[in-house]
């Protein structure tokens, strides 16, 4: 358990977090509050700061206690530390932004249930340093704030016409000017508001990130390419790999 | 004497895709005169908008797919989506309310799935649920009355304005379609009173059966029939539907002052449409004999079901759908039995 695998560079847990290893468009974890909260971008963006309090917070706490806890009940352990970090999270929003916090209802307390955070505890901070558990967690929650705000910002434009609408809910009152109306009486389309539209949207974003991923391969591959390694009856000039 | 060898299949005629869609098309043209001729000129308009999208977004994902655009665009499947997609709408439905559907059906429901033959659900019919599901009030308010019940019918300028930009006229010659004006009468009238509405008399005289719906519906039937003939399909999915509709209709609806009456179910509403050419898309549909006639049964109980106890005026879309999910899982449980063979090999093996 304790074990340290192989140390990461922290500049390779930030682009695990963000792009190759990305909570929400490959491992396709935390799916429900995903599809369900991102309707409009304050919403999707209270979801990830809360997540993200949870992430930092419950990835620093298990690398801490990682070498205390016994193999047979590091999970429950978990839970227990995950459990107290989302109850403080929520205790915090009802006292600063209460209005978002009823607008976002139960998937605050949800936050518990929420694989990512599980799943970084499990597969990373209880085998790792502080430090780079830290940066995990903080990266993850990024790149999953990234795809929320994103998703949010789709299904609001589309849903709505609007971008920003009830910022106030969260940065207070010199956000009510925020709202962009993109396009005047704009009738909503309810299935971008609805959950269908969220799914939708998702699966466009995954092809987005694959079609990059694939722009990216074939250039790479068109650098190295020049020939192939252990082909036969080539002149080599150059030092194949 | 030489007989002549040839090895099978033996085809009696070319398979052509194009061919097959153009019949269809071919088929549709009596059911849109009629349609036209009782409601206006906003189903033509409809397909005018519909097909213009559908093509230009059928070359466009070609274009993007890498395909031989000039090629698939001539199997005519785009256009064939969009004309049922457009009479399938309500004829005075706002154009941007067209465009999405189309758009939706041939963009996702068509080629994000593989293009033609690889979609599991047919396309018009998940851009009409679409937009149902989107624009409840369009979608609910956009059906005109038949033209002989409005003062001076509809023209070609009225109708375009009200599609494209102003849709303040338009109360003057909406109206309920009669599936809809029944179904929330019945609760609170007879069905004597409930036929005493105009949109069941016509002007002048007493009939039991919807005011110009009716020829709609026959000039599906005719239409359905001319398929039957060439071949098109078989007749399992549209016999297995109307026999199921009908029935539940006879047996559950038999009491005209509580329930829809079976001659508004099968000729007010799209279900002739639905039954010859929603239901019967080889793509979607269920492909073994067994399987044609659960899966047509299956969209008939759905469509009485949703029509009697759900909230939405039509069913067909919902109903075809619902069924296109389970059209793989009938045809694998449906086998017929192999020439050669004892019994039918159905589902998987049994593991030991």
């Amino acid at each position: 358990m304790s074990t340290p695998t192989a140390s990461k560079t922290l500049s390779t847990i930030s682009k695990d977090g963000l792009w190759d290893n990305n909570p929400a468009l490959v491992q396709l974890l935390g799916l429900c509050p995903l599809l369900a909260v991102t309707g409009t971008v304050v919403n999707a963006m209270g979801l990830a700061l809360a997540t993200m309090i949870v992430l930092v917070g419950s990835n620093m706490a298990v690398s801490m206690v990682r070498n205390f806890v016994p193999d047979a009940v590091r999970l429950p352990a978990f839970v227990m530390i995950i459990a107290s970090y989302v109850t403080c999270t929520e205790l915090l929003m009802q006292a600063y932004t209460y209005e978002l916090y009823t607008v976002l209802g139960i998937f605050i307390p949800l936050i518990v249930t929420n694989c990512v955070i599980l799943g970084r505890a499990e597969a990373f901070a209880a085998k790792n340093p502080i430090i780079p558990s830290a940066v995990d967690g903080l990266m993850m929650s990024l790149g999953f704030a990234v795809v929320l705000i994103l998703l949010g910002a789709l299904r609001e434009i589309i849903g709505q016409g609007t971008l920003f609408s009830n910022m106030e809910l969260l940065f207070g009152e010199q956000a009510i000017h925020w709202k962009i109306e993109i396009i005047k009486d704009y009738p909503n389309f309810l299935f971008a508001i609805l959950p269908p539209g969220a799914f939708v949207g998702l699966g466009l974003l995954i092809a987005v990130k694959n079609v990059i991923d694939d722009k990216i391969k074939t250039r790479k591959q068109g650098q190295t390419q020049d020939v192939a390694a252990g082909s036969k009856r080539v002149r080599v000039t150059g030092k194949i790999s | 004497m030489n007989l002549l060898n040839i090895s099978s299949p033996h085809a009696t005629r070319s398979g052509n895709t194009g061919n097959v869609m153009l019949t269809v098309l071919l088929a549709l043209i009596p059911g849109i005169i009629t349609l036209s001729y009782f409601f206006g000129p906003g189903h033509l308009i409809q397909i005018c908008i519909a097909s213009a999208t559908a093509i230009g977004c059928e070359a466009l994902v070609l274009h993007l797919r890498k395909k031989p655009i000039g090629f698939y665009l001539k199997d005519y499947s785009a256009l064939l989506t969009a004309v049922l997609l457009a009479i399938s709408l309500p004829p005075y439905a706002p154009y941007w309310v067209t465009m999405v559907a189309t758009l939706f059906a041939i963009v996702i429901a068509k080629h994000l799935y593989g293009g033609l033959g690889q979609n599991p659900f047919n396309p018009a019919m998940v851009g009409f649920a679409l937009v149902l599901v989107s624009f409840p009030v369009e979608m609910t308010t956009s059906w005109s009355a038949p033209s002989a019940l409005l003062e001076n019918g509809i023209g070609v300028a009225q109708a375009l304005e009200i599609i494209f930009s102003s849709r303040e006229t338009i109360d003057a010659i909406t109206m309920a379609t009669p599936l809809d004006l029944y179904k929330n009468q019945v609760e609170i009238a007879t069905a004597s009173e409930i036929y005493q509405n105009p949109l069941f008399n016509g002007p002048n005289q007493e009939a039991s059966i919807a005011l110009g719906w009716q020829w709609v519906n026959v000039a599906f039937l005719l239409g359905g029939a001319f398929l039957l003939w060439k071949k098109i399909f078989t007749w399992h999915v549209p016999v297995s539907l109307l026999l199921s509709l009908s029935l539940l209709s006879i047996f559950i609806g038999w009491d005209s002052d509580s329930y829809v009456p079976i001659s508004l179910h099968l000729f007010a509403g799209a279900t002739m449409l639905g039954a010859f050419f929603i239901a019967t898309d080889p793509v979607t549909a269920s492909t073994t004999p067994l399987g044609k006639l659960i899966y047509g049964a299956g969209i008939g109980v759905l469509i009485y079901i949703i029509r009697t106890w759900g909230s939405y005026p039509d069913a067909v879309a919902f109903a075809v759908l619902l069924m296109n999910f389970a059209a793989p899982l009938i045809d694998q449980y449906s086998q017929p039995r192999t020439y050669g063979h004892k019994k039918a090999v159905r589902g998987l093996a049994k593991k030991d």
